[in-house]
């Protein structure tokens, strides 16, 4: 590189807030290219406005502004900071395509500024379907024939040509959006009629279904040395997204042929494209003969990449930003090993199993079968020497009350469920091959390789052997051999005892120890343990003998997260980061498990052993007998890791922190309650009932609004609200069976009230940093969709006073030393508590970036015992307001009501921060996707009170100059008002004008729909009009309390008049 | 695969220590140079390669014979098209777990019906990570895999293992535009495909054969099995041959007998290179290659006028040579890849332009 060229100061894009395409991987990949950028001494400035991310966290970029990843902002951020170059391949397709228009746009040659890495008509060639074929044309490389469209009619007569089945697809899109199979005329019309809305561009191509989808990680540095770092085969063939899709590293079907030929297919496609870093490239393989295609080339780190390097051990990000910057793989030293070079690829001596998590039960009216477009929110990675052994982990990593021998799940039409697979998929499989079908049957039903069926079938023959035991002793034979693949102790406990609670899991351990059937440590080396390494990177298994390492010093285990999903997510993944951080600093050598690839805490470098495995009571112990660590840490990684708390202690686990017993107060309703009447603290009324007539008694006394929980869920969601006795009625009859075993808890739901969430840090029940957040939208909204505002600016002294003080008060009784979450409900200033977790909560990283205050540090220093000073209350009174506000991916989620309600339906979350409220949330909005309104608003604002509570604010959007359109109550209600408004008659009503083709042509730039109640209903125009919102990618407000600050927020700035302040700025003006 | 039907195995290495197993394949006992491969894909071709001769071959990666074994067709050459040469070389073959269930459109056999059918044992079950820890600390160690009596220790490299593999009459092949004589030292069958598709004609001799009195445009020497020590007089061949002046092109034991032939010196390696993923350096190039040897050329030792052509991004080995002056090159690696690799199946086209500059 040449001396004028060298590089001080570049700009990373980040990938925004968690959406269903684009998660937990690219923190991981933007962490590890800020890592790689600054041991070479660059200053790097971070756009990301996902405030719960570990990239944005303190004293990691130079600096931080939590802004939208979009061209405006972008561009604004350009000219004042000056950077000398631009990174837009670790921040997703976000960044991607905000680099594309920037550059279209002329923007980055005006400041100039250069792309880092791979050039950027490299990467539109990879975008654009067209240019994208023709390149790999020039080299004699096939791709799957296809035409572009930009009609439907044209779309009709390229598939004629082609022949059908075909698929549609669109360019730039996230995670194959709005992509999708048509298998005929009709089907295509509709699916090209939605593509193109996403898109002016759609593509009809060659169907490939049922040919094999396999990918591979390939590197490349600017002196043209190219290598790939892995390979990976989706089990599901062609035709499931891979993000849908069972996948497993490396290829276990290929033949050497195949593999090479691929591997060497890929090196020549990413030479003559000139991609520079890291990209991931995806083939078809015909199952009958080496036919291939190349499907895509994403020229940038992605979801798989971040798979492949948890899966090598490669530290593939991080080597990708070295590349970028001009390195060369050839020089650049290889961290894990420390002896050898970056340059080679590694070599595997264990089989990875990726499993994604879906959670549809979160919505209603999903679609819950799977295919082309990703609808899945998360996934883990198990790590075997048997491939029924990682897939076993796998499952049971997705879902720890679930494993695959022992599921909840029957299907009446298996046949249909093989042919068109849901998220069940794994479970159908098994059903069938349980239930008789040959293997060769299930293959023509699904095209998965008869491979890996087989081994499925090895996992049914072993649950039939175990059975056999029933109440008789079991041979240790047996139980090894069932360990080996993958047993859990608790499905041969149920297999063996027929039960499977913790008496019985404890029962098989037992008999397992006394055998000396134990699992063995085994070492992540990348190189198949051919020279020797310095990697702590680690998993268990049975299949082997021998140890690879034995922990010298004792350490703190930290559990993590798990997989990701709705309601557990990044967030978790920074609070445990930060403990692991504070241990470090502490010199406390910290010891992490946790599963999910798309994470900062499974990194090589973040703890001094990982151990990359299960969550489960089980592989804790069996870690913890190997580590003897002085205590374990289960505060930080959310749900999964606080439901072990109980267990643990009584399998004689040092605890650090909150007492377990403390926890299970607080997680048994019963005792809570009773500890809370004690105390004289008031709470909803609530009962725990298991029967109908009880349950109507109790409503009417109380009175509806009730919130149901079920214990048990039949369909739909798992929690929902009923109005009258008709929906009580209703629910209890088709989501739930009610009975002893399975009872119902009802709450009474209070409306109009304000709900406030508390995170605080206290040692032996003395409070020492707390921050109270309020919800823009009344209670009813689930705390995780509910925008919040840190600091509270609108609650009352006396509230707030009452909220500190209840807390004390709870904290105190309990004697809690660690993190813990409050939500209250205030109304009339009477307070409730609704909540209260033990442990670090979704808001955390948000009140600590706010405050500048890390609260995971102050309750990791807690947890240890060590000196923590009550932090200075005026800390918490700032001269700024951060807004954090969810992320939805309706889009994906095909038929999926976008209304919020008591069961969390965000994916993510962004935070922005601003001199007033407005500001802050109007950022945020925008940082979510959200666009301001250009010209035509349609209203349809729900019942007499709404409206009402919206009046002021319509009139504004009028005085604005906002062009109104409403549906006819609507409409006559604010005429009434003397506010000028166009009528749009409702979807299902076949006048016109019609609100459905004012949405389908784009005519208007935003819907406010307020639902007269928060009921979920049948197939109701309301529903047609927000699900059309969402499918015209139109931006949606369903509340009246953001409508109303939406409304102050444009009517006092304009996308220019926000300021665009780094978040040192803003910590700095407090100092 | 339950273990249920399988009979009890070990393996037994020199050093005293013993790992358990069953056994699969063929049910007899034997013995040899207990090395490991950590090739994730290719069993069929280590299988057969000669270079495996003498030796119990230990796979790192855990799941073997997904794919099963293809079917045993010729090529027009009369060459097996799924293997690298007519049978399996290896003596023993050592898993942590086989697969009796396979599945590929080319498959015709298990790799358990295989082993049986070339009368070649089996060992699964087998912590083969901590085995081939075992080795890299200890370097290569003899074994004996014990199923129905104790065979004793066998020490391949006390043998001509060359002499085995070598083709014993020399063979022509192909009609092409210039005529190369191969040495056989235990050639794989994908080096002749190489070398065929490139328009050739070979004449394949035995490896003590005299071709240096014959017409030739070019010289190319094959990889083989054990120590290029024992291969005497086709160090002399060589030497002979070098001074003709004409191309010569030597792959792995190649890379050493040309090496030794020049006035160099081998060694040893502690526990050789036999995987896919090994990385050459050559200038400010890098490469992938696929690897399969344990005696390595002495870089320090190179006569004046030759020059190391590739070294080893890991160890810093020698990867192969080049004359300073003359057409004489060799790596140490395999080009031809199967399994592994091919990024440096280029080296083929240079032979060939090498003989065409020859010939002008």
């Amino acid at each position: 590189m040449k001396k004028s060229n060298k590089l001080k100061k570049v700009l990373l894009l980040g990938s925004g807030g968690l959406s269903i395409g684009q998660a937990g991987e690219f923190d991981y990949s933007g962490s590890q290219a800020i890592k790689a950028l600054k041991e070479e001494g660059i200053r790097v400035i971070l756009i990301n406005p996902n405030i719960a991310t570990i990239q944005t966290s303190k004293n990691f970029a130079d600096e931080v502004y939590f802004l939208p990843v979009t061209a405006s902002f972008v561009e604004k951020i350009i000219a004042k900071e000056k950077p000398d170059g631009i990174l837009l391949s670790f921040g997703g397709q976000t960044a991607l395509n905000c680099g594309i228009e920037l550059h279209k746009s002329g923007t980055l040659a005006k400041h100039r500024v250069r792309v880092l890495g791979t050039p950027i008509e490299t990467i539109i060639a990879t975008e654009d379907r067209a240019l994208f074929v023709e390149k790999l044309s020039e080299i004699g490389v096939k791709a799957p024939r296809s035409t572009a469209v930009s009609s439907v009619s044209d779309g009709l007569n390229a598939a004629r040509k082609i022949g059908f089945p075909v698929i549609v697809r669109v360019a730039y899109a996230l995670g194959g959006l709005g992509s999708g199979f048509c298998k005929n005329e009709k089907e295509l019309e509709s699916h090209l009629k939605l593509a193109l809305t996403y898109s002016e561009q759609a593509l009809v191509e060659e169907s490939l279904k049922g040919w094999k989808e396999v990918e591979y990680e390939v590197m490349r540095d600017s002196k043209d040395n190219c290598m790939t770092v892995c390979n990976m085969e989706n089990l599901d063939p062609l035709g499931i997204h891979t993000g849908e899709s069972i996948v497993v590293a490396p290829s276990q079907t290929l033949t050497d042929s195949e593999y090479h030929k691929l591997r060497e297919l890929s090196i020549k496609v990413i030479r003559h494209l000139g991609v520079i870093g890291e990209c991931n490239i995806q083939f078809a393989l015909d199952p009958y003969s080496e036919d291939y295609r190349v499907i895509e080339v994403n020229a940038r780190l992605s979801r798989s990449s971040a798979l492949a390097s948890k899966a090598t051990g490669y530290p593939l990000a991080f080597i990708a930003a070295k590349l970028v910057i001009g390195k060369s793989l050839t020089e650049i030293p290889n961290p894990v090993t420390g002896v050898t070079k970056a340059f080679y690829e590694p070599a595997m001596d264990y089989v990875v199993v990726k499993f994604p998590r879906w959670d549809s039960e979160k919505f209603w009216n999903v679609e819950r079968e799977i295919g082309s477009s990703m609808k899945s929110v998360g996934e883990a990675m198990a790590i075997g020497r048997k491939f029924e052994e990682a897939l076993q982990k796998a499952v049971r990593m997705i879902n720890p009350r679930v494993s695959l021998t022992e599921h909840p799940f029957a299907f009446t039409d298996l046949k249909k469920e093989l042919e068109r697979p849901t998220d069940k998929r794994i479970f159908a499989l098994l059903s069938a091959l349980e239930q008789g079908y040959s293997v060769d049957e299930v293959f023509k039903l699904t095209m998965i390789d008869k491979w890996f069926l087989y081994k499925i079938q090895n996992i049914i023959k072993m649950r039939v052997e175990l059975k056999k035991q029933l109440h008789g002793p079991i041979s240790p034979e047996l139980l090894r051999s069932a360990k080996e693949l993958g047993f859990s102790d608790r499905q041969i406990a149920k297999c063996v005892m027929g039960k499977d609670d913790f008496k019985s899991e404890m029962r098989i351990r037992g008999i397992r120890k006394k055998h000396s059937i134990t699992p063995v440590t085994k070492q992540i080396d990348t190189l198949a343990a051919e020279y020797p390494c310095r990697t702590n990177y680690l998993y268990l298994t049975y299949n082997g003998t021998e140890d690879d390492i034995r922990p010298k010093k004792k350490g703190i285990i930290v559990l993590g997260g798990g997989a990701y999903s709705i309601g557990s997510s990044v967030e978790f993944d920074w609070c445990c980061v930060e403990c692991v951080k504070t241990l470090r600093k502490e010199k406390i050598p910290s010891v992490v498990i946790n599963y999910n690839p798309e994470t900062v805490s499974t990194d090589y470098d973040e703890s001094d052993r990982l151990y990359f495995d299960e969550l489960s009571l089980e592989r804790v112990l069996d870690i913890y007998d190997k580590e003897k660590p002085s205590g374990l840490v289960l505060s930080f990684g959310g749900q999964i890791p606080n439901n072990l708390a109980l267990p643990l202690s009584k399998c004689g686990v040092k605890i650090l922190g909150t007492k377990p017993k403390s926890i299970d107060i607080v997680e048994d309703r019963h005792k809570f309650s009773k500890i809370l009447d004690e105390l004289g603290l008031d709470q909803p009324e609530w009962k725990e009932l298991t029967s109908l007539k009880d349950a109507k008694e109790f409503c009417f006394r109380v009175g509806y609004p009730i919130i149901i929980r079920p214990s048990y869920v039949l369909s739909g969601s798992a929690m929902s609200v009923v109005y009258s006795e008709e929906d009580l009625e209703e629910f209890l009859k088709k989501a739930t069976t009610l009975s002893k075993e399975h009872p119902v808890v009802l709450t009474k739901f209070i409306t109009e009230a304000k709900e406030i969430d508390m995170d605080l840090v206290a040692v032996n029940g003395e409070i020492r940093a707390y921050a109270i957040s309020e919800h823009v939208e009344n209670a009813g909204v689930h705390s995780g969709d509910a925008t919040l505002v840190t600091p509270a600016q609108k609650l009352y002294i006396e509230t707030v006073r009452q909220i500190k003080w209840i807390s004390r008060k709870v904290m105190r009784h309990l004697k809690i030393t660690g993190p813990v979450n409050f939500q209250f409900l205030a109304k009339e200033n009477k307070i409730k508590i609704i909540e209260c977790n033990l442990r670090a909560s979704r808001s955390f990283p948000f009140v600590s970036k706010v405050y500048g205050i890390n609260f995971i540090e102050l309750a990791t220093k807690a947890i240890l015992g060590k000196k923590v000073e009550r932090a200075d209350t005026r800390a918490f009174d700032l001269d700024y307001v951060g807004v954090k506000a969810p992320q939805f991916s309706f889009t994906r989620l095909r038929g999926a009501d976008p209304l919020l309600g008591v069961e969390m339906a965000s994916t993510g979350e962004v935070a922005c921060l601003g001199e007033k409220v407005e500001e802050a949330f109007l950022k945020a909005l925008l940082s979510t996707g959200f666009r301001i309104p250009k010209k035509n608003i349609l209203l349809s604002t729900g019942g007499i009170k709404e409206k009402t509570r919206l009046l002021d604010y319509v009139k504004k959007l009028r005085e604005k100059g906002y062009s109104l359109f409403a549906t006819p109550g609507t409409a006559d209600f604010y005429r009434k008002h003397g506010i000028e408004m166009t009528v749009l008659h409702w979807p299902l009503e076949n006048k016109e004008p019609n609100v459905k083709d004012f949405l389908a042509q784009r005519e208007i730039d935003l819907v406010i729909n307020i639902p007269k109640s928060n009921e979920k209903g049948e197939l109701s125009n309301d529903y047609y009009i927000r699900r059309a919102a969402v499918d015209f990618s139109i931006p949606l407000i369903t509340n009246a309390q953001c409508a109303a600050l939406f409304v102050e927020a444009i009517c006092l700035y304009g996308e220019n008049d926000l300021e665009v302040k780094g978040w040192s700025e803003y910590l700095d003006s407090e100092e | 695969m339950s273990p249920k039907q399988h009979s009890r195995a070990r393996l037994v290495l020199e050093d005293g220590s013993v790992f358990h197993g069953f056994s699969f394949g063929f049910p007899a006992s034997t013995s040899g140079e207990v090395v490991f491969t950590t090739g994730m894909v290719g069993y069929p071709q280590s299988l057969t390669d000669p270079s495996y001769r003498g030796q119990i071959l230990v796979f790192t990666y855990p799941l073997i014979g997904n794919y099963g074994i293809g079917d045993s067709s010729r090529d027009e050459h009369k060459l097996l098209r799924n293997f690298e040469s007519d049978h399996i070389q290896a003596k023993a073959l050592v898993v942590s777990e086989f697969s009796p269930d396979h599945n590929h459109w080319n498959s015709k056999l298990s790799l358990d019906e295989w082993l049986n059918e070339q009368k070649v044992p089996g060992i699964f079950g087998i912590d083969t990570r901590a085995l081939t820890r075992k080795i890299r600390q200890r370097g290569v160690m003899l074994g004996k895999i014990i199923i129905d009596g104790d065979p004793g220790f066998y020490d391949p490299n006390k043998e001509n293992l060359v002499k085995l593999v070598s083709r014993k009459k020399p063979l022509r092949l192909g009609n092409g535009k210039h005529k190369a004589i191969v040495l056989d030292c235990g050639i794989k069958y994908n080096i002749l495909r190489q070398l065929l598709k490139r328009d050739l004609t070979l004449k394949i001799v035995p490896w003590d054969y005299d071709f240096t009195k014959e017409d030739y445009d070019g010289l190319f020497i094959s990889n083989g099995p054990g120590d290029p020590v024992t291969c005497g007089q086709a160090i002399e061949h060589i030497r002979t041959a070098i001074e003709a002046r004409k191309p010569i092109f030597g792959i792995c034991l190649g890379n050493q007998l040309l090496a030794l032939a020049a006035g160099a010196k081998t060694y040893k390696l502690k526990y050789g290179h036999r995987s896919q993923n090994q990385p050459c350096i050559s200038g400010e190039k890098g490469y992938i290659t696929s690897q399969n040897h344990g005696f390595a050329v002495d870089k320090k030792t190179l006569p004046r006028g030759w020059k190391e052509l590739f070294f080893n991004a890991n160890d810093g080995t020698n990867e192969g040579i080049i004359h300073g002056e003359f057409p004489f090159f060799s790596a140490q690696f395999h080009p031809e890849g199967s399994c592994g690799p091919r990024d440096t199946d280029y080296l083929f086209d240079e032979f060939v332009k090498l003989m065409e500059n020859g010939r002008k």
